[in-house]
């Protein structure tokens, strides 16, 4: 299949982009996002020009690394699918593609359609963890835990913090990456101790990240290749209101 | 204090004057309602709320201070939201969101516009002075002929278009509002925020109905002078 690209190209943080049209030749319907990316990649080189730069690492779907707006989806048009999982078989001969990195101010382009998304890890830094003494490795069953809320814990932690949900966020909010950590760890012994502190010093780190507020439009939810709920947004909003008194 | 600069804090009062307001828009409704029984519901209607001395102006106010913080965050989660995207998407889809959501902010400043002006015209009488119950003679019972201020209003077909437009945008409104103020207060799960939205839309499109109905009915002569 032949397909027409339209690629953002930014050289750097502080340069100008821009959209620039490519032609992908004798695609492969089995070939995967990024192959195809790579072919068109092998050819510029070929030419003297300088390749598309994008995102990736596993290719497997498991580590968030790559990912980019997909004519105007998030990891494009395959519900639950990251850029790597995402085959050329969901596109027809012909098709034009536009390809733009996650739009957010809180994530600058570094180069063409990668951003640089460490404002997330200073969200986590403001409370995504336990300071619970771990020592030695405990008894497997020392802490028990109900089925049910290692299952809800265990679908908040499916966030592979690639950040879709900003990007598909009519707000720039990074409110569900937030939440799913809030949540998954008020439900869990080891986290309720610092519940209270959690959901305030990570929201207000969102903030300070320069993330804009969640209106409820639940974009993010549809655009997680996890398919991770806005449930854990509702979680987080009761876990701020008992903080209140705290 | 600091709930007031919180991402999560400003949501929590964006909801819960939200559910305050809506709870108003629906006791207007019935109030309004009265109408449909003619001069004697809606002039003993009006007759008993001015009956109640003081605590109109406690409600005033109270309706004021919800309206007014409803307003104020509003306008400024929009004014942050849409900065924290600065250079926009050359192509962008939306897969879940409605026209709603979206046009939270226009429907809400068009409900302000809407607001002052129907206070102008039904509580201080400023832009139809001549159709106001302080001009009009009081009905057979000595009261105040809102009735017939509310009917010769309607049946100027400007007047009912401004209202009706009005509540579009307030149908608009809460279609999105209801669902989201009760996920903000942490009230939905993942079973029951999509029957939630169905109510919402559902209470929008009744809310409408029931608005837009009293001036279509003075216009189609259904219920007159």
């Amino acid at each position: 299949m032949d397909l027409t690209l339209y690629v953002w190209r930014q050289n750097g943080p502080d340069e100008k982009g821009k959209m620039e049209q490519y032609e992908a030749k004798n695609v492969s319907p089995d070939s995967s996002f990024l192959e195809m990316l790579d072919e068109v990649n092998e050819e510029l080189i070929a030419n003297g020009e300088l390749p598309i730069e994008f995102d990736n690492d596993c290719r497997e779907g498991i580590c968030g690394t790559c990912g980019c707006v997909i004519n105007g989806v998030p990891h494009g048009p395959q519900e639950k699918t990251t850029t790597c999982q995402l085959h050329m078989r969901q596109f027809n001969d012909g098709d034009t593609i536009t390809l733009e990195p996650w739009r957010a101010g809180a994530f600058p382009v570094v180069k063409d359609l990668v951003v640089d998304r460490s404002a997330l890890d200073k969200i986590i830094q403001a409370g995504g963890y336990t300071s619970a003494y771990t020592g030695e490795v405990g008894e497997a069953n020392q802490t028990l835990i109900p089925k049910p809320d290692a299952d809800y814990a265990m679908d908040a932690a499916e966030c592979i913090g690639c950040g879709a949900c900003v990007a598909a966020c009519p707000n720039g909010s990074a409110m569900l990456f937030t939440c799913a950590k809030v949540a998954q760890m008020a439900v869990l012994p080891q986290g309720q101790v610092e519940a209270a502190e959690r959901v305030k010093n990570m929201t207000e780190a969102l903030l300070n990240a320069g993330f804009g507020n969640c209106t409820n439009h639940y974009e993010c939810e549809a655009a997680c290749p996890k398919g991770v709920s806005v449930k854990f947004i509702a979680k987080s909003n009761r876990e701020y209101i008992k903080a209140l008194g705290k | 204090m600091q709930m007031l600069q919180s991402s999560i804090g400003r949501k929590l009062v964006m909801a819960a004057t939200g559910l305050c307001l809506v709870g108003f828009v629906i006791v207007h409704l019935l109030g309004n309602s009265s109408i449909f029984i003619g001069a004697d519901g809606i002039n003993a209607y009006a007759e008993h709320l001015h009956s109640l001395g003081p605590l109109v102006w406690v409600f005033r106010i109270v309706l004021l201070g919800l309206f007014g913080l409803h307003i104020f965050f509003g306008i400024q989660l929009t004014l942050e939201n849409s900065a924290a995207r600065p250079i926009d998407y050359v192509e962008k889809q939306n897969i879940r969101t409605s026209f709603g959501a979206e046009t939270m902010i226009y429907t809400g400043l068009a409900i302000l516009a809407f607001v002052v002006y129907h206070l102008l015209h039904f509580t201080m009488h400023v832009t139809n002075p001549e159709i106001s119950v302080g001009v009009l003679p009081l009905d057979a019972l000595g009261r105040n002929d809102v009735f017939t201020m509310v009917v010769l209003s309607f049946q100027k077909f400007f007047i009912s278009a401004i209202y009706a437009g009005a509540m579009v945008a307030l149908l608009l409104h809460l279609s999105h509002g209801i669902q989201s103020l009760f996920q903000t207060l942490g009230l939905l799960n993942g079973k029951t925020l999509p029957v939630m939205e169905k109510i919402g839309r559902a209470v929008a499109v009744v809310a409408f109905i029931g608005f837009v109905s009293i001036p279509v009915s003075i216009l189609l002569g259904l219920i007159k002078v």
